[in-house]
């Protein structure tokens, strides 16, 4: 059985925010006017982080594109009421809408903040409900929703493969985010698979993961920045 | 069936018996806020939680911090009474009635406030078809329920022979007191079995108000967050709830004192004994915040040093002082002085305590949300309308709650203080014949 992660090479990225823009449009992210989003109500799966490194003028900037992590031993599902928020045997953690009670308490809990809560009814604008994913559900008002590594992805995936017989295997399914990134930053795959690139760079030794002695085990890792960036 | 020693207690009958225009006049208000409130929520249901001021990373604000308070302000009651009960203390008598209704009302208030905070409501019973008894929240369901069962009965047992009393005086509304009383004749095995409920029930009641508070600790204390993931937050916790319960009985004692002319139940004594409580508890709570906060401050781990900084010099410094002035500074003057130590500084300092405590239960539950681990911009949490309407509506309903039961009711146990002025006196000399120790050569008895 896979076990998906990702991988992202920060050597590569530029902090272009494709991922972002891309990751929106996949999942049919609510539309969150800018007064709203001022207050903190924009949903984006997706986040740049920035860290601000050194002091003036010696600064730099380093840019990390922030998925949720799905870790394996995750701090939201612990808390969950009812079964909400769940991980499945491929390791992908999952939200179920219909189920939310909209308690916020993994949003509290999710050291990494990749928790997003719909404070209104959803709206979207014209332009996007012309290109709505139809694999993709649509949140409604007081349910949390987070990333699920393009989920319905490996789903259709799956479909395809059970109907040659085999398996999903690293390469069959990848994250829309990753299929943008226009440098390639982002590998997604099967962690466990040893021919899987993105299982080899993650075991590269520039590779980290974020508030990694936390013990969240999360499986989007992250490759340093080689010297000519400092 | 009219019984003329019940001249005797006429003070507690007499607000039952005759309602005045003060009455209608505080209950019009108080629905007034109320229905108000109601208005509010029901707006916020139709929109959405957008309409509070909560936000992404501060997915949790008044509602939460009001829960916390008011489960606290639960403490007062079941448990002070069965304490003193169990203890024997003979003073008890005209105050057990009023805790025991606090905590009664106030956790039906607490109790409601996580359902007020949720996006859907209308799913709640998720809880019951698929909860997950390792989630910190369902523990809270359990004891949270179970503390109201066993405290609704604990007020109940006690309140039947003084139904009792009301229903063969024959005091309106007939058949309430007739329903109510259960047939209380008085008779030697109905009170051997009062009895014996009474003092199962109190013994019950202590485990099961130190579990409340210990687990809503928990909710924040099982999480990984910093200020929050800390082992002593469970007697933290139940510390501070005692504390402010201890305060909200002392207000609600003045006031009752004042408005019912009770001066001849409520002595100064009374509030003396219980203020010197009130005293321990406040050094009691800042023990606990000295040790939480030191702790904190000498691992200066940098996550939790930026929850420390923002609540010692940050944003949330006006209110961490003020807590600290409110909760032990103020308290501990006032209180250690038997000058000051009288009924109008008693008030003030519970007074100050209550909104202390309110600030504390601000202090634990927002800092943490306003900085999360990663670099994002730091979250701002500004309460909206909706929920100061709805805080001010809880608070309505709290002193409704008092209003109607008191118009009901009596607020002080007649039974229990009859009991005490026929037994009280040589029960206590025999007790403390009992044990006193024997002089030489006498035979021990």
């Amino acid at each position: 059985m896979a076990r998906w992660g990702m991988v992202v090479d920060l050597d590569m990225c530029t902090g272009c925010g494709a991922c972002i823009a891309a990751c929106k449009e996949e999942n049919n992210v609510a539309y969150v006017s800018p007064e709203e989003a001022e207050k903190g109500r924009a949903i984006s799966w997706m986040q740049m982080v920035n860290f601000v490194e050194g002091e003036f003028p010696n600064v730099h900037i380093k840019y990390m594109p922030r998925p949720c992590m799905h870790c394996d031993n995750p701090p939201c599902i612990k808390v969950c009421p009812v079964h909400a928020t769940f991980k499945d045997e491929e390791g992908i953690v999952g939200q179920i809408y219909e189920r939310c009670i909209g308690c916020r308490y993994c949003m509290s809990a999710c050291p990494y903040t990749v928790k997003y809560f719909n404070w209104f009814e959803p709206e979207w604008t014209e332009s996007t409900i012309a290109s709505m994913n139809p694999d993709v559900s649509l949140r409604k008002k007081g349910v949390v929703e987070k990333c699920t590594f393009c989920h319905h992805r490996l789903q259709k995936a799956r479909d395809k493969a059970r109907a040659k017989g085999m398996e999903v295997v690293d390469g069959d399914y990848t994250t829309a985010c990753a299929d943008t990134c226009p440098t390639q930053a982002i590998s997604f795959g099967d962690l466990d698979d040893p021919n899987s690139n993105t299982a080899r760079l993650s075991k590269s030794k520039r590779a980290f993961r974020m508030l990694e002695d936390l013990g969240t085990e999360p499986k989007v890792f992250y490759l340093s920045e080689g010297e000519k960036n400092v | 069936m009219f019984d003329a020693t019940d001249y005797e207690d006429f003070p507690l009958i007499e607000p039952i018996e005759n309602t005045g225009k003060a009455f209608y006049r505080t209950v019009v208000v108080l629905v007034a806020v109320i229905v108000f409130a109601l208005f509010m929520y029901v707006r916020q249901l139709r929109i959405g939680l957008g309409v509070t001021g909560l936000n992404e990373p501060v997915a949790w604000g008044f509602y939460i911090v009001n829960f916390v308070f008011f489960i606290g302000i639960s403490h007062a009651g079941t448990l002070i009474s069965a304490i003193l009960r169990l203890s024997k203390a003979e003073w008890r008598r005209p105050i057990t009635r009023m805790a025991e209704v606090i905590t009664a009302i106030v956790l039906a208030i607490g109790g409601l406030h996580p359902i007020l905070d949720l996006g859907r409501p209308d799913r709640m019973m998720n809880i019951f078809q698929s909860g997950r008894l390792q989630s910190p929240l369902l523990w809270d369901v359990t004891s949270i329920t179970a503390y109201f069962t066993a405290s609704t009965v604990y007020l109940y047992l006690p309140l039947i022979p003084d139904i009792a009393i009301l229903r063969d005086r024959g005091t309106k509304p007939k058949w309430l007191y007739e329903f109510l009383s259960w047939n209380w004749k008085g008779t030697e095995y109905q009170k051997k079995v009062l009895e014996r409920a009474i003092s199962i029930l109190m013994v019950m009641v202590i485990p099961i108000a130190i579990s409340v508070h210990t687990v809503i600790s928990y909710i924040f204390s099982m999480t990984l967050q910093p200020g929050w993931h800390s082992t002593i937050f469970g007697p933290y916790f139940v510390v501070g709830a005692i504390f402010s319960g201890i305060a909200a009985l002392l207000i609600v004692m003045i006031a009752f004192r004042k408005v019912f002319h009770l001066e001849g139940y409520l002595k100064e004594i009374h509030f003396s004994y219980l203020s010197i409580l009130l005293l321990i508890m406040s050094l009691l709570w800042f023990y606990f915040t000295f040790s939480e906060y030191l702790t904190g401050y000498f691992g200066h781990e940098p996550y939790e040093m930026k929850v420390f900084w923002y609540k010692f010099a940050g944003e949330y410094a006006p209110y961490f002082w003020t807590m600290i002035f409110c909760n032990f500074l103020f308290p501990l003057i006032i209180l250690s002085n038997k000058r000051t130590r009288k009924i109008p500084g008693i008030l003030a300092a519970s007074c100050g305590v209550v909104v202390g405590m309110w600030l504390e239960r601000l202090i634990i539950v927002v800092p943490s949300l306003t900085n999360p681990r990663l670099p994002y911009p730091q979250g701002v949490y500004i309460p909206s309308l909706t929920e100061w309407s709805l805080f001010a509506g809880a608070l309505s309903v709290f002193v409704l709650g008092f209003v109607l039961f008191a118009k009901f009711f009596p607020v002080i146990s007649i039974w229990e203080v009859r009991e005490g002025r026929e037994r009280a006196v040589r029960e206590v000399t025999e007790r403390i014949e009992s044990y006193l120790p024997t002089p030489h050569g006498a035979k021990s008895g």
